[in-house]
């Protein structure tokens, strides 16, 4: 234990998502100083954007409000919005950490009160919603955003639009001398926790994703059912907002696919299954299509899956389409697929596809320091993430909700264990 | 002792243009007489904080401060512990949610004042529960993979392990396990299990204390303080222990009754376990004459996804048999191997060895099995219904037919535990109590039962997605496959995890703290024995089993195994459990602090008692959406709507509150309450103010329950609205004025 006392014994968590916070929250319950470091301005990550958890259909913010009220109460958690990790040296129990700040152009003297937001001009296309709607120049990332801070994006910077919203606020809140920055941080462990990314339904030609108005991607489906979405939480077909009556899902769209991803990404069967509940919530004669390979549905989801399926108003047929083909006049997408079980051709019309793309882990591009970390896809392998350095979530495979959280708690003891030297 | 109380209202983000803030000040000095009022257009801010700063040094001991919800600025409104500080929220729940300058907006700030004010009166700061002679050792049940994971990842940590294994040697199913599925790049190569590292590393740490061959006989006491009796060979060991991980594991499902399947009728149909041990003890033969295997068929799913069995999926068996079938394609490539399944179920990486072996030419045929037959020549033949053809097929003689019987928890056997049933002239239970079967694993000293409550088919498994370690027993946690059907890999990561929160758990309780949700709650419910009526509602309401009883049906509280939720405190119909900083009789007065005006000036008021989680957040957010609700409502938060006291609600109705409403979370089969069953106990508390109100000759619609979610807060000003509009039909609440 000599030894033990002298390593440094706090924690770097990289990525403020569901695996990230939930390490670092499990870690600093259990006594140790633990630092988030986060891309967005806001913590939460992919769920935050997220409507629904299957199979339960409970709201994700639900889960974050007890997490951020973890966060608060704990001294031990320290965390750091739009900040990257720019390099990491050293061994277990002594790593040299840079950080990167970008700037937010609003500090911390930031009540929440919006003025900024008011005396903006400039929209700009909106990430949060994966671009189906826009936002002020000043802005609040989302409405449960913690910290609940606004955000001035840097296209405004140097313009009228600029001054106009630095003296909105009453409090000295914009600040648009802020720079980027950088500090050091000192840590015994490393837990990188980056998350996932949609694959680009764009590449997956055949499908028409971009050309094709009425065909979007399972996230895309995510905000366009939430309250807080561009639509209020009314599904809406994007290329006129009129009413959605049939919903064709497509599963597998670019995984299990040696042109695309060629592993299964785990959690689109069951997102599928469980988006065709926001359709017939809203709209009890709606119909809802899916088309996939088999039905992934382990453990207890299956009782989820059961109910799903027999509602009479969802169709399941086992084949991959081949060609999605919108109609410019009348908006309607028109499915293409052999028909597995009977050999048929199918030609079906639909107000909207949506396309169930897989989870790309972000070190597929953004990879460790190891650079040898990642197998071919961009999964880290955890015994070459390098000694200290633990994957966390679906930086190591892809996985739901509970998987990652569960994960991350393991992570948050490979953490601590690696703090000792031993 | 006369408390010092200082009062500071911020004016910023547009509460000092909606509000009369001489009004509230004037509450403040003329109805609480406190020692300070400020205000400060800008509270949150260094000059803001460092005046209610300066007033503590200077002997300030309560603090109410008056600005925006007790949900934001908590860096800058951080103050020492031993200080009582409430927040009262004049800019989400009223300044940005109601006119500019109206009397009602007026009214209800100075209310909310009050209210505040009252709390901030009558709490005191928590005085954690510090128990002499804690424990900082971790019991794991099961020497499995998952078990020995969990107690060589503790004792990594630095923590000592007792480990308690049934039989003689450790391993558990892995024992017979021949090679694990594909875990690393490229995914098609089959893993060696290890076991013997894993053993020698567990039974030659020093800091775990392996019993093999023994049984846990009892655990009594409450975490930080489990008193663990362990039975071997006849003899009992004592341990104190701080908290348990429970990786008991599964068994495959009885293959006895898969007779559909051939099992039992033919000798050459076995189970992918008794494959396993052929593989492992390297004997692969038909058992019915000891030939060696020519080809094989794999049937999943024999038993699981099928209602007459087990309706969940097994989750492993998929992968399993790709990992059985490529035993037989890596030792002769011309082997016929047949898999018959409904779905392959290979996520993630897995789908690389299902890959591989369609590569190695195994015959996978998707639809159900119709029969098996004896092919007259030794041989057996598998009909099925291929789907994809929609044709029946008929394999070639096969020598071996392997069934992929699924898992069973260990926790799901045994005799559900008989509560004590109601003596004569008490009352029955309000609520079906959890299931507890008696399956002789833990042997838990509760008064609730002896084991983990079994949730669906019979695993003790958490209900949250997001915190898929949340047993309903503090300081206990299932881990691997006992948990949930999971795959060996998945297992190793599960025990990890479940190691963590047990030493989570110890580092928390042994400082005084709460453990999740009320993570870091200093607080703790005390018992004024001297009034209780031993009317048993404490301790079988309690979602956690916390309380025990003794033989007069006394509660003997357990604080460390306790959430901090309040629903003892919301059962007991004498009032006599409190925190310091929580108790009836605080929010009581509170209710009764509530400004009410008389018929004639047709004000009506509406107590709102609000989850803190989720309705109050919810309630934020329509400030923040800038929504408008009715400016009758009074809202306060509670910890869980399962510690309403049903008293408040007669406290209400006799104060001249002319409606309640009760906002808690979803219950039923997808609850989203924390605190489990806290708002169905509200809902179930409620039908009872059914009797109140026609005793008082109330109409009963005066007391509505919502369920809301967090998102909900676009239906708030709707269903606050269409309450109110339903209490302004009923007319005033005649106990008005008296």
């Amino acid at each position: 234990m000599a030894d033990a006392l002298k390593t440094n014994r706090s924690i770097l968590v990289v990525g403020g998502g569901m695996s990230g916070l939930s390490a670092a929250i499990e870690a600093a319950e259990a006594g140790f100083q633990t630092y988030i470091v986060e891309r967005e301005p806001y913590l939460g990550g992919r769920v935050a954007r997220m409507n629904k958890y299957f199979p339960k259909l409970c709201p994700p913010n639900c889960g974050l409000e007890i997490n951020f009220r973890r966060i608060r109460s704990n001294p031990l958690i320290r965390f750091f919005t739009m900040a990257q990790v720019e390099s990491i040296d050293g061994e277990p129990g002594n790593f040299d950490v840079t950080v990167r700040l970008h700037p937010r152009y609003v500090n911390e003297k930031c009540t929440g009160c919006g003025l900024c937001a008011e005396a903006a001009t400039t929209e700009i296309p909106d990430p949060f919603n994966y671009g189906l709607s826009s936002r002020k120049s000043a802005y609040l990332p989302h409405e449960f955003a913690f910290p609940m801070r606004y955000v001035v994006a840097p296209e405004v910077v140097g313009s009228p639009e600029a001054k106009a919203i630095e003296s909105a606020c009453p409090y000295g809140a914009v600040d648009f001398d802020m720079q980027p920055q950088t500090f050091d941080l000192k840590v015994g462990a490393v837990i990188w926790a980056t998350g996932w990314k949609p694959y680009d339904a764009g590449r997956i030609s055949y499908y028409g994703f971009g050309r094709n108005r009425n065909v979007i991607t399972n996230v895309m489906m995510e905000r366009l059912a939430a309250n807080s979405g561009p639509t209020g939480g009314r599904i809406a077909r994007p290329s006129d907002g009129s009413d959605v009556k049939s919903v064709a899902f497509v599963q597998c769209a670019g995984s299990r696919d040696e042109n695309h991803l060629p592993y299964c990404s785990g959690v689109c069967c069951l997102a599928s299954l469980k988006q065709t509940t926001y359709l017939l919530d809203q709209d009890p004669d709606a119909r809802a299509t899916i088309f996939y390979i088999d039905i992934r549905a382990l453990g207890k989801y299956e009782a989820f899956s059961n109910r799903v399926q027999e509602d009479e108003r969802v169709t399941l047929i086992k084949g991959k389409p081949g060609e999605i083909i919108e109609d410019p006049s009348t908006g309607l997408v028109t499915v293409q697929v052999e028909d597995q079980a009977t050999g048929k051709i199918l030609r079906e019309k639909f107000d909207l596809v949506v396309l169930a793309t897989g989870m790309v882990p972000s070190t597929a591009e953004d990879p460790l320091p190891s650079r040898t970390a990642c197998d071919e896809n961009g999964f880290v392998l955890p015994d070459r993430a390098g000694p200290g350095i633990i994957p966390a979530g679906c930086v190591k495979k892809p996985v739901d909700v509970a998987s990652s959280v569960q994960d991350a708690t393991a992570a948050a003891l490979k953490a601590i264990q690696a703090t000792f030297r031993r | 002792m006369e408390k010092r109380i200082g009062v500071y209202i911020c004016t910023g983000c547009g509460i000092g243009d909606a509000l009369d803030v001489n009004a509230l000040e004037a509450v403040a000095a003329d109805e609480f007489s406190v020692a300070a009022c400020r205000r400060h257009p800008f509270l949150c801010s260094d000059e803001g904080v460092s005046i209610i700063r300066r007033d503590l040094d200077q002997g300030m001991d309560t603090i109410v401060i008056a600005a925006c919800s007790p949900r934001v600025m908590t860096d800058s409104f951080t103050f020492p512990a031993d200080r009582v500080m409430e927040r009262v929220n004049l800019r989400e729940q009223v300044a940005w949610c109601h006119p500019a300058g109206e009397e009602d907006t007026r009214m209800l700030a100075e209310d909310a004042l009050r209210m505040g004010l009252v709390k901030a009166v009558e709490m005191l700061p928590p005085d954690p529960f510090l128990a002499d002679d804690l424990s900082r050792k971790v019991l794991v049940v099961g020497g499995g993979l998952a078990g020995m994971t969990a107690a060589r990842e503790t004792a990594r940590a630095g923590y000592e392990v007792v480990l308690v294994e049934k039989e003689e040697q450790l391993g558990g199913y892995l024992k017979d396990v021949h090679k694990l599925p594909p875990v690393r790049p490229p995914y098609t190569e089959l893993e060696d299990p290890n076991l013997d590292a894993l053993t020698s590393e567990v039974t030659g740490d020093p800091s775990i204390r392996v019993y093999t061959g023994s049984r846990v006989a009892s655990i009594a006491g409450a975490p930080c303080m489990f008193d663990v009796t362990i039975r071997q060979n006849g003899s009992e060991a004592m341990e104190r222990v701080g908290a348990v991980v429970l990786a008991a594991g599964s068994v495959p499902y009885s293959p006895e009754k898969l007779d559909s399947f051939g099992f039992a009728k033919y000798p050459d149909v076995v189970t992918a376990s008794q494959l396993e041990i052929m593989f492992k003890s390297g004997k692969v033969e038909r058992p019915s004459n000891g030939q060696p295997v020519g080809s094989v068929a794999f049937l999943l799913c024999a038993g699981s996804r099928d209602a007459r069995h087990l309706p969940y999926c097994s989750s492993a068996c998929c992968v399993e048999s790709l990992k059985q079938a490529m035993y037989f394609k890596s030792e002769n490539p011309q082997t016929p191997v047949y898999i018959f399944y409904r779905d392959m179920r290979a996520h993630g990486t897995y789908e690389f060895l299902y890959k591989e072996l369609q590569k190695e030419g195994v015959f996978f045929i998707r639809g159900d099995i119709e029969g098996i037959e004896d092919d007259g020549s030794g041989g057996l033949v598998v009909a099925a219904n291929d789907v994809l053809t929609g044709s029946s097929v008929l394999t070639e003689s096969l020598d071996l037919v392997v069934l992929a019987n699924g898992m069973v928890p260990v926790t799901s056997f045994g005799e559900p535990f008989k509560a004590q049933s109601p003596k004569e002239g008490e009352e029955e239970a309000a609520y079906a109590p959890d299931t507890i079967l008696v399956s002789d694993i833990l042997n838990l000293q509760y008064r609730q039962g002896p084991e983990l409550p079994a949730l669906s088919h019979g695993f003790p498994d958490s209900h949250f997605i997001c915190f898929p370690y949340e047993s309903r027993r503090t300081g206990i946690y299932p881990a691997g496959s006992v948990r949930a059907p999971m795959d060996y890999s998945q297992a190793v990561e599960d025990a990890t995890g479940a190691a963590l929160k047990a030493i989570q758990c110890i580092e928390m309780l042994s400082a005084g703290k709460a453990v999740h949700p009320r993570s870091g709650d200093l607080s703790y419910p005390e018992f004024f024995m001297q009034r209780c009526t031993q009317c048993k509602r404490c301790t079988e309401e309690c979602p956690f089993g916390a309380i025990n009883e003794d033989e007069k049906a006394n509660p003997l509280p357990n604080p460390t195994r306790c959430r901090r939720c309040g629903v003892c405190m919301g059962a007991c119909p004498e009032r006599i459990i409190s925190f310091r900083n929580y108790s009836v009789g605080m929010i009581g007065n509170v209710i009764k602090k509530i400004n009410v005006p008389d018929e004639y000036e047709e004000k009506p008021r509406i107590l709102v008692l609000a989850c803190e989680n989720d309705a109050y957040p919810a309630l934020d957010m329509a400030g923040i959406r800038r929504l408008s609700y009715n400016p009758w409502v009074r809202i306060i938060p509670v910890r869980c709507l399962g510690s309403m006291n049903l008293v408040w609600i007669a406290d209400a109705l006799s104060k001249g509150i002319d409606g309640i409403l009760l906002l808690g979370c979803k219950h039923g089969d997808d609850y989203q309450c924390h605190f489990i069953k806290g708002s169905e106990l509200a809902n179930i508390r409620m039908s009872k103010i059914q009797e109140t109100l026609n005793r008082l000759v109330l109409e009963s619609d005066r007391v509505r329950l919502e369920q809301v979610s967090i998102t909900d807060y676009h239906r708030l000003p709707e269903i606050l609205d269409g309450f109110a509009a339903r209490i302004e039909e009923l007319g005033p609440n005649p106990y008005k004025g008296y």
